[in-house]
């Protein structure tokens, strides 16, 4: 089974990279825009998936500062 | 395994049948691919000789186009680079080697070497100028030395032009990502800013490393029946662009990502590769080492064999790959980075490849060295690339160069940002904001200067970076618990600087490029090192132009001069030439790196004023000239159609009495006049010792001086080799002029500059000197 | 005194850890698959990129078996340390609270710090003899302190915020300016910047960072962990 786990920083916490391209975007012209935050990917096949969410727990994601979300893919 | 190679794992040689066939990969190339490769139809005749009359198939003509390629094979410029000096004492490796060495005492080498990556750099800075670090790191540990210092000398166009920023933050974070990640500190470096860069930048970088001589290994492969080992990364497409001509499939519109230009570096990976080779050769387990860069297992391979007057068999299907469906000629032609070749005794190559799996990196033997003086690639059991190493390494063709000095001028003036009756100070204040002038604090904060614990000078600290030989810690351990003990056993150090102002090469190819290596060795003089040996990038437009050719002529015969004259030989270096557009040629930009070693690293030079109270004097050759000086440019003005003549022998004089004042401790700081000129280099010293100056001046000052009929502007922002401004004890200080000519021009004082000159004043305070300086802040927006 | 000095694939400062270690005691490195510290009295995480710094700093390096020995000795009371890359396997291995996150410019930057001492009597800090402000080089990317502000009241409360970027000196965003904590027991303290590199006036600019050494000794020769 292939997952894909999205993780995001924390809603509260500065984030300065959605911050840059924030900025970045109406600079190149693009109106509009709001509210970005850059996170991170993480696609795997995994046999069990009851163990994604803590892989998510432990390595992926820390939950300290980021939230996570784990898509099944069929 | 193949039917006629030599077997990678045992290395016997197997006798090849007579008439192996050379399989034709299908529709073999044609005239018009070798010419989009980049070879001339002449060239291409030379390869059909060399290969007994027959066309060349696809591995052998990509072969062929990367080795005849200007890059590898210095067509343009080997004849040229064979007048330099390349003998001296120190010299332990010369040029011909991955880096060359120079002897440091305590029976260690310091290997070093600049090169540059100008071209990927403008497609990505990034990974360009990353990869260029990766690059010579790797030629520094190929021959067996640790890297222990980086350098990067960059050019772009004018700051205003905002892809001219684009590159500089990218160049300026991949260097940042690679020499931080693998733990060598940027310890020094340049940054020049001017138009003719605008579509060409520069992105030099220099390493150098240490190595108990011992552990020193040439690339020579030897041994017929030795073993042929590929370590490092697996292989993929990265680099192989433009040979994509050669590629048998037919590659859609959505194929181009297949084939990228732009090499990715992993530093990470570099990091074992580094660990890993040194333990190789620690362990005596090697017969010669070599990196892949340009070209590849193409270059590495064939370059080994020639060196070693052997042959080599390379079995690409051995070669670990990244990427599926790789064909021969893409395996062979792949620059994929951090990897290495090695020549391995048979009986050895287990140990070899247990040590590579230790540090975690692939290790395949691949081929085997040959007595048949030819490079042949197998794909499994077929032959598909015969060609004979020394046509493929050592003949190719070498061209004259047919220089012709440029009866018009070659580059147009920058434009105007400062009226011409400003008054001295607000000259002063422009200068030192000026994109060539200002502090380079906000692109050096970006290096870690100190991983590895040996810097003693670090960024705008002294003229030159200062590098502890053996870690400190080292001496006081046996000194008792945390004692830096001023009365302990000195501490060698290395120098390292790198130069080079190509707006007055452009001006004066011969004179700018002796400027360029004297104030190297100033920069050296002002911390109390000594030159051991150079090193050059000689970056130049297109060659076959007349005026190009003149340039480069002209500047070879000038770095030969001056190294002869201060004893400082070539033991390496790199060419990088047709940097140029339709809009015409970089300036000629001939960057020298040197290396120099000071007796005891606590009397090592600063270039900051240092007590209030201090005499302040202005020592050796001064002779300032506004031609090509950041003033004229800032004005508007053309350049000279020359340089004035310089007193080499006045400046070498001046760098063996600053260099022997600040060895004993007699002098408090010392610092080479050079863009700006004496007003700019007051102020800079100024502003690194958080004090002030007191300076009087009569037009005497200079050598040339007139007297009245002297432009006052001329003496504070003239520019020209030889002058530095020391500080210190006034008796120290006026002892320098046993060997040479000292001028007392002030006083080091608390908080402000002032400089008169007959009616003449300019005065500013720190504060405002600081703010002036601190100019290029804005480059690396937050 | 015997320090242990971990090294992962990619630690770039463990050497300079150990250098600075052997000024004060004996030192040796730990490679990170070995469990046997080695009777080590304290333990230092370096700095560099362990892991390529791939997924987030330090996460990878927390799980490694070496650091598994020393999660069980911080556990006893061992002395451990963490520096810069330090810092972040503690904080990802949980022996110390909050998490370092990028700079806030995204940048990284080499600069000589000036930090407060704001818990002078820490096993890490009590041979200070009273200085109350350091001089310490500190470069880094990824090294901006975060925690929740209850967690960070609590932390100020218990006294475990050990160092502070002194006004104008806090380029990475830290919050409440913290470049140094220590857990709840004392015993585990973590900074951003490097002591080891401020060890040796000639290179270091200071020799402050040796204090730092010459504290972790004297709280093991006076046999005081936790």
């Amino acid at each position: 089974m292939r997952a894909r786990v999205l993780i995001r920083p924390k809603a509260g916490i500065l984030d300065p990279q959605g911050a840059a391209v924030e900025r970045a975007l109406p600079a190149l012209g693009f109106a509009g825009v709001a509210n970005v935050h850059v996170g991170r990917l993480v696609e795997l096949d995994v046999e069990d998936s009851s163990q994604l969410q803590s892989m998510c727990e432990r390595l992926l994601a820390n939950p300290l500062v980021e939230d996570y979300e784990v898509q099944l893919l069929s | 395994m193949s039917e006629g190679a030599a077997d990678p794992r045992s290395g016997t040689p197997r006798s090849s049948p007579p008439e192996a066939r050379v399989s034709d990969n299908a529709t073999p190339p044609t005239v018009e691919d070798a010419l989009a490769l980049g070879l001339t139809r002449a060239e291409y005749e030379l390869v059909r000789e060399h290969q007994g009359g027959r066309a060349p198939n696809q591995v052998e003509l990509a072969m062929y186009s990367l080795l005849w390629s200007e890059h590898c094979a210095y067509k343009h410029s080997k004849k040229l680079l064979r007048t330099l000096p390349t003998e001296g004492e120190h010299v332990v490796m010369g040029p011909g080697e991955n880096a060359g060495a120079v002897d440091v005492g305590d029976g260690l080498v310091c290997a070093f070497k600049v090169e540059s990556h100008n071209h990927p750099s403008a497609v990505e800075p990034f990974q360009g100028a990353a990869t260029g670090v990766g690059g010579i790191l790797r030629d520094i540990f190929a021959i067996g030395a640790r890297p222990i210092a980086v350098l990067d000398s960059l050019r772009f166009g004018e700051p205003s032009s905002s892809r001219s920023r684009y590159l500089l933050d990218g160049a300026v974070s991949g260097i940042a990502h690679y020499g931080n990640s693998i733990g060598v500190p940027t310890v020094g470096g340049e940054v020049y800013f001017e138009a003719p860069y605008e579509q060409n930048c520069l992105i030099n970088a220099m390493a150098l490393g240490l190595a108990p001589r011992e552990r020193l290994v040439r690339s020579a492969a030897a041994g017929p029946g030795n073993v042929v080992i590929l370590f490092g990364a697996s292989t993929g497409r990265d680099g192989i662009g433009g040979a994509s001509v050669l590629a048998s499939a037919e590659l859609g519109d959505d194929d181009s990502d297949k084939r990228p230009t732009v090499q990715v570096g992993d530093p990470f990976e570099e990091s074992k590769l580094l660990e890993c080779s040194l333990e190789l050769l620690e362990a005596g387990l090697l017969v010669s080492l070599q990196d892949l860069g340009a070209a590849g297992l193409t270059s590495s391979a064939s370059e080994m064999a020639s060196a070693g007057r052997v042959g080599i068999d390379i079995d690409v299907s051995l070669v670990p790959l990244r990427e599926s469906d790789m064909e021969p000629f893409e395996i062979m032609v792949s620059e994929s980075q951090e990897r290495m070749l090695c020549v391995v005794e048979p009986a050895r190559v287990p140990d070899v490849l247990a040590l590579c799996e230790r540090f975690e990196i692939h290790g395949t033997a691949i081929g085997a060295v040959t007595d048949t003086l030819r490079m042949r690639v197998f794909d499994g059991p077929e032959l598909v690339g015969d060609m004979p190493v020394s046509a493929l390494v050592d003949d190719c063709p070498l061209y004259d160069l047919a220089p012709a000095r440029s009866a018009t001028p070659v580059y147009a003036p920058a434009p105007a940002t400062l009226a011409l009756d400003a008054s001295a100070r607000a000259c002063l204040l422009a200068l030192l904001a000026s994109p060539n002038v200002a502090s380079r604090r906000p692109l050096f904060e970006h290096y870690d200067a100190i991983v590895q614990s040996r810097t003693v000078r670090r960024p705008e600290q002294a003229d030159a970076a200062v590098l502890a030989i053996h870690h400190p810690g080292e001496e006081v351990r046996a000194a008792g618990d945390g004692v830096d003990a001023d009365d302990g056993p000195a501490i060698p150090a290395l120098a390292v600087s790198i130069d080079c102002n190509g707006r007055r090469v452009a001006a004066d190819p011969y004179r700018g490029t002796i400027a360029a290596v004297l104030e190297c060795a100033s920069n050296l003089a002002c911390v109390g090192a000594e030159p051991l040996g150079t090193t050059n990038n000689l970056n130049f437009g297109n060659p076959e132009k007349p005026h190009v050719a003149w340039q480069l002529t002209e500047s070879v015969r000038g770095l030969g001069d001056a190294c002869r004259a201060l004893d400082a030989p070539i033991v390496g270096g790199n060419v990088s030439l047709y940097n140029e557009t339709s809009s015409g040629p970089i300036y000629p930009t001939p960057v020298i790196g040197m290396v120099g070693r000071l007796p005891d690293a606590r009397n090592a030079g600063r270039l900051g004023f240092a007590r209030a109270g201090d005499t302040v004097a202005l020592v050796g050759p001064f002779a300032p000239s506004l031609h090509a000086s950041e003033l004229s440019k800032l004005r508007g003005h053309p350049l000279p159609d020359e340089l004035p003549e310089i007193d080499v022998a006045g400046v070498r004089s001046a760098q063996f009495a600053v260099r022997g004042a600040m060895r004993v401790g007699g002098l408090s700081s010392a610092h080479d006049i050079a863009e700006g000129g004496l007003a700019t280099a007051l102020a800079e010293c100024c502003l690194a010792g958080g004090l002030g100056v007191d300076v009087w001046l009569d037009s005497f000052v200079c050598d040339d001086g007139d007297g009245d009929e002297d432009d006052p502007f001329r003496t504070f922002f003239g520019e020209g080799p030889g002058g530095f401004l020391v500080s210190g004890i006034s008796t120290g200080v006026r002892a320098l002029g046993r060997r040479t000519h000292v001028r007392v021009i002030g006083t080091v004082c608390s908080d402000a500059l002032s400089i008169r000159l007959g009616d003449i004043s300019l005065s500013a305070t720190l504060v405002e000197l600081a703010e002036a300086h601190g100019a290029l802040a804005e480059l690396f927006p937050c | 005194m015997r320090f242990g000095v971990l090294q992962f694939p990619g630690s770039c400062d463990e050497v300079d850890a150990l250098q600075a270690a052997r000024r004060v005691g004996d030192a040796e490195l730990i490679w990170h698959a070995e469990r046997d510290l080695g009777g080590a009295d304290a333990i230092v995480v370096p700095g560099g990129f362990s892991y390529g710094d791939y997924l987030r700093a330090g996460a990878i390096a927390r799980f490694s078996p070496a650091m598994e020995s020393v999660i069980e000795f911080a556990r006893d009371g061992g002395l451990v340390l963490g520096i810069c890359n330090g810092f972040q396997v503690l904080c990802e291995a949980r022996l110390l609270p909050g998490a370092l996150l990028p700079n806030t410019n995204l940048r990284f930057i080499f600069r000589q710090v000036d930090l407060d001492v704001v818990a002078p009597d820490t096993p890490f800090t009590r041979a200070l003899g009273g200085l109350t402000r350091l001089s310490i080089p500190a470069k880094h990317s990824w090294g901006r302190y975060y925690a929740d502000d209850s967690t960070l009241d609590e932390l100020e409360r218990r006294g475990q915020v050990v160092l502070r970027y002194t006004s104008g000196h806090n380029f990475n965003g830290s919050l409440r300016d913290i470049a140094g904590v220590s857990n709840e027991a004392g015993n585990v303290f973590g900074l951003m910047p490097h002591p080891e590199h401020a060890v040796d006036a000639l290179t270091g600019g200071s020799t402050d960072g040796l204090t730092i050494f010459q504290s972790m000794r004297l709280a093991v020769e006076e046999g005081v962990h936790v």
